[in-house]
């Protein structure tokens, strides 16, 4: 090994993210103290972006098993059959350090990242999601990092050519310092033709194929291991740079290549770049890997093998390509004009070599350096519980009227639409539900069939009671896909929290994946797929515990989906499922009473199950005009909603006596569904609840242009559309258009 | 009808016009690659489609306008033959000298995806006869570059011979250059060549042709063209 590249010392060590009890791990287990470039492939290992050591215990308890299930966690990407031999393959996965450091590349990336874990599966992607927290809108970063994040994932979806259909936006000071930007692909397969990253064979050529190898991204995953503190903004060198057309290039060359047959394995260059995707091959093959850096196409000169092993350079592949089929994937490659390199070969040594310039830089044992990565039992605390809040012990100054107003012109509530139309959301002319519904649906093909998605968590029910707020996540991601007929059929988790060394915070990861693994299982709702991020912590201030849900669903027949727009005047409102006015935690006790307290409304799963299996059957049948889930905000917003979206008016019954209104109209109880019937069909819809058992209550009907709540103000339904769509566009200093 | 749809490094909206055509028309387009220099014999209908040529990193169309194939799409519209871009289609065409004028960065500087309206000005051209004059209909737009300007000659001369194909209009049926979403000179959304064969616009009629997604605008204008060729 050489003598010019610097020598291994404790602050060395450090600066690599590595705790000296790691690096103790390291001299055991090769016997020797590890060259400069084997410090930094440990480095990449072993940070919690790639180890998942601090997570890894608790995540064994999730289901991931169901008939339908191809792949579970483990791959690039989760695979499930959705019928006629066709496959979903998805994930979602932060790119919260980066976004924050340099936003418009960090969440563009985040978005290339993505993608390319669906199609190194072997799926054309057909549909994007993102869910977006930031801080406070006061914070005077917000703002900035509300552009940037949001240009950043247009900018690369947009030219990449995939259509970005859903997502969620939330604001909240405690993520001023890290915002969070979690981005999920969806993609399309032949069930029989999945692709993994497990390689065969001895001696076959590990090729490179894509964009070119530079400086960018180096140490980045190990950068999203750690907390911020002051001078954030100088890691912006550890940001990568996306090139959506070098990836648009790399699908077609890729699926091309796939389709000819010339792939054995495929991993993709993510997080650590090279050094994972190449260790990953080998291991899950039980294979080594002889990597001849001399070959390795760089954009820039005279780098070095360490850094070439830790550049996250954007838009790169590693494949074993099968015997003999060398030149045809050339030659398909350089059609797109892509680099393709033989830059090693799969040996039965299992140990990981790079050369390098006619030395050895490195010379690991290939599985140890993923299978002995740390594993922590961190200690955790659980999170004490609330006190459910009385409504009657709460001082309303507010009417109404004006707390809905407030409600929906609030950050929170207010349309994203300012955000979702920087997003090509029609590209494939495949979108049957467009953003700003419960779900959106594409089609999948030709049709009938399609797939619905949603991305769900409410923060606030987390921090509260991680094991509620973990299950009300998956409930709400089921209902969701339920509320515009779909089946629900798995899901992906991105898991966002403060740093795992803190017991409180280990507490709300423990609690929040026990919450997600009760629902899972009660809800048959597998997860698939998923993605850890912690150390979301700034001056030691952590973020609210975010566990993101991106739940995919199947519709059998696109004609029958449900929208949530009211249809026509002259029709029945009902509420499916129990009122009983929980307030606490709330979106009205926060944002009209400023207060976050409370215990948050418990999930009864058995109850999720039945409401929604019944609701499914409506729309089935064709029974109801209109559906609608009702989650933050409660009845009162849900309907507020439907009208808006139809410009068509309501008129509410009151609530029986005995039931605080405020309560009543803006509690939280989960399990619910609002939903609008034709006159003819009341009675059927009654009778079917009635037999399966499923409490439902007419509240209302449609009709006219106001909302009329007994013995409170009209709100004219236009006006109220005003407000909800001024907050945004107002905020981001674009006028009204 | 024979169509062609060009396929350049990074185009992404080719399979949306393609399955427009065959859902309205019932023909199937060739794919055509941008390094072939030839189009395929008998073609009647080119398509430049929508996307982001060479990833659009310079002048939006302007490295697709020197493709090799672009000789052969030259040739094709010189002889009267129908060439139709739609959005970096458009921006291509205009790169290639196709058409006058220029599409430049949307006055309000961000990506804009939504459904708009159109005047159609024109039903005399081989894309628009099948819409009724001065009907309003619904399009979607997606562009990030869909600024439509020409020096103030080009734009008398556009006006004066009447190759305004399509204006976008506000929800009162009426033009508002203040207002228009991408800033476009005139309210322009569409152009069409002196000949009239050759169109190029930013809004995206191929998104609009099924009832089951939206709308179906667009289907017209596809109808038009299928109408024309039929009868030639």
């Amino acid at each position: 090994m050489t003598s010019t590249e610097p020598k291994i010392t404790p602050e060395l060590i450090a600066e690599h993210g590595l705790k000296p009890d790691e690096y103790q791990r390291i001299l055991t287990l090769i016997g020797r103290e590890p060259s400069f470039t084997e410090l930094g492939i440990f480095s990449a290992m072993w940070n919690e972006h790639c180890s998942y050591k601090s997570s890894r215990l608790h995540l064994r308890g999730l289901p991931t098993k169901a008939p339908w299930v191809i792949q579970g966690p483990g791959e690039n990407a989760g695979v499930i059959d959705i019928g006629d031999g066709q496959a979903a393959v998805f994930k979602m996965e932060s790119h919260n350090h980066p976004s924050y450091i340099e936003p418009y590349q960090g969440a563009g990336t985040g978005v290339g990242g993505i993608l390319r874990d669906v199609f190194t599966m072997g799926a054309r992607p057909i549909a994007a999601l993102n869910a977006l927290r930031f801080g406070d809108p006061k914070h005077p970063r917000t703002r900035h990092l509300v552009a940037g994040v949001v240009a950043g994932i247009g900018g690369y979806g947009n030219s990449f050519g995939v259509p970005t259909v859903g997502g969620l936006v939330g604001f909240h000071t405690r993520y001023d310092g890290n915002n969070l930007v979690n981005a999920m692909a969806v993609g399309l397969a032949d069930a029989d033709k999945i692709f993994y990253a497990k390689a065969t064979g001895v001696g076959l050529p590990v090729v490179y194929l894509g964009s070119k190898t530079g400086r960018d991204g180096i140490h980045g995953a190990t950068m999203a291991s750690a907390e911020f503190g002051e001078g954030a903004e100088e890691k912006r060198p550890t940001v990568q740079v996306g090139d959506p057309f070098a990836e648009k290039l790399l699908l077609e060359a890729c699926l091309e290549i796939m389709e000819a047959g010339c792939v054995v394995a495929i991993q993709d260059m993510g997080a650590a770049g090279l050094t994972c995707s190449a260790v990953e091959m080998g291991a899950k093959g039980d294979l080594g890997i002889e990597l001849d850096l001399d070959r390795l196409p760089c954009r820039e000169e005279g780098m070095s093998a360490y850094e070439m092993m830790l550049s996250e350079s954007q838009e790169r592949m590693l494949m074993v390509i099968a015997p003999g089929k060398e030149e045809q994937a050339e030659a398909i490659f350089l059609k797109w004009g892509l680099d393709f390199a033989i830059v090693g070969y799969t040996t039965d040594n299992l140990r990981f070599v790079v050369k390098h310039k006619g030395e050895i830089k490195a010379d690991l044992p290939i599985k140890e350096l993923g299978d002995e990565a740390p594993l922590y039992d961190r200690p955790w605390v659980e999170t004490p519980k609330q006190q459910r809040i009385d409504p009657a012990s709460l001082e309303i100054t507010a009417t109404l009227p004006g707390a809905l107003e407030r409600l929906i012109g609030s950050p929170d509530f207010a349309s994203k639409r300012w955000i979702w139309e920087q997003y090509d959301h029609l590209i494939l002319n495949n979108t049957v539900q467009r953003p700003g519904g419960d779900s959106a649906v594409v089609r999948v093909g030709e049709g009938p069939k399609g797939l619905a998605l949603t991305c769900d968590v409410t923060p606030r029910y987390c921090e509260a009671d991680p094991f509620e707020g973990g299950k009300q996540a998956v409930a709400e991601a089921w209902r969701n896909i339920t509320a515009v007929g779909g089946k629900p059929l798995a899901l992906t988790d991105n898991l966002n929290f403060g740093n795992p060394e803190k017991p409180e915070i280990m507490g709300q990861l423990v609690g929040c994946l026990r919450g997600i693994g009760a629902a899972a299982l009660a809800l048959d709702f597998p997860v698939v797929s998923g993605n850890v991020s912690l150390y979301n912590e700034t001056n030691g201030r952590g973020i609210l515990p975010t566990p993101t849900i991106g739940g995919v669903g199947v519709v059998d027949d696109i004609e029958k989906t449900a929208t949530l727009a009211f249809k026509a005047g002259g029709e029945a409102i009902f509420v499916i499922g129990e009122t009983t006015g929980w307030l606490g935690q709330s979106a009205f006790l926060a944002e009209i009473l400023n207060r976050e307290e409370g215990a948050p409304p418990p999930v009864d799963l058995e109850l999720e199950r039945k409401n929604g299996d019944f609701v499914r059957s409506l729309i089935e049948a064709d029974l109801v005009t209109a559906v609608h889930d009702v989650s933050d905000g409660g009845l009162l917003v849900a309907i507020t909603e439907m009208a808006m979206a139809s410009g068509i008016g309501a008129s509410l019954l009151a609530p029986e006596d005995g039931i605080n209104p405020f309560a009543y109209w803006f509690g939280e109880d989960q399990a619910r569904y609002v939903v609008t019937v034709a006159s003819g069909e009341k009675a059927q819809v009654l009778r079917q609840a009635e037999a399966a058992g499923v409490t439902i209550a007419k509240i209302g009907g449609t009709g006219g242009d106001r909302l009329n709540i007994p013995g409170e103000r009209p709100l004219v339904i236009d006006t109220l559309r005003e407000r909800n769509e001024a907050w945004l566009p107002i905020y981001m200093g674009a006028g009204l258009m | 009808m024979k169509a062609a749809v060009i396929l350049f490094p990074g185009s992404n909206r080719e399979g949306d016009v393609a399955s427009a055509l065959k859902h309205v028309t019932g023909v199937t387009p060739s794919i055509v690659w941008h390094a072939d220099t030839d189009l395929p014999a008998g073609t009647d209908l080119v398509v430049l489609p929508g996307g982001f040529s060479y990833g659009d990193y310079l002048r939006c169309g302007a490295i697709a306008a020197r493709a090799a194939i672009m000789d052969a799409v030259r040739a094709h519209a010189a002889r009267g033959g129908l060439v139709l871009g739609i959005c970096n289609g458009f921006q291509i065409l205009c790169e290639s000298g196709l058409l006058p004028g220029v599409l430049v960065r949307n006055a309000r500087l961000r990506f804009v995806c939504r459904e708009a309206l159109l005047k159609v000005e024109r039903t005399d051209t081989p894309f628009t006869r099948r819409y009724a004059k001065g009907a309003i209909v619904r399009y979607p737009v997606a562009h990030g570059e869909g600024n439509y300007t020409a020096d103030t000659e080009t734009l008398k001369r556009l006006e004066g011979e009447g190759r305004v194909a399509f204006r976008y209009v506000m929800a009162d049926g009426k033009r508002d250059d203040t207002q228009v979403l991408n800033g476009a000179a005139n309210s322009i959304a569409g152009i069409v060549s002196e000949k009239l064969n050759v169109l190029g616009l930013m809004p995206h009629p191929e998104n609009h042709v099924d009832p089951l997604l939206g709308p179906t605008d667009g289907r017209a204008l596809f109808e038009s063209i299928a109408g024309v060729l039929e009868r030639a």
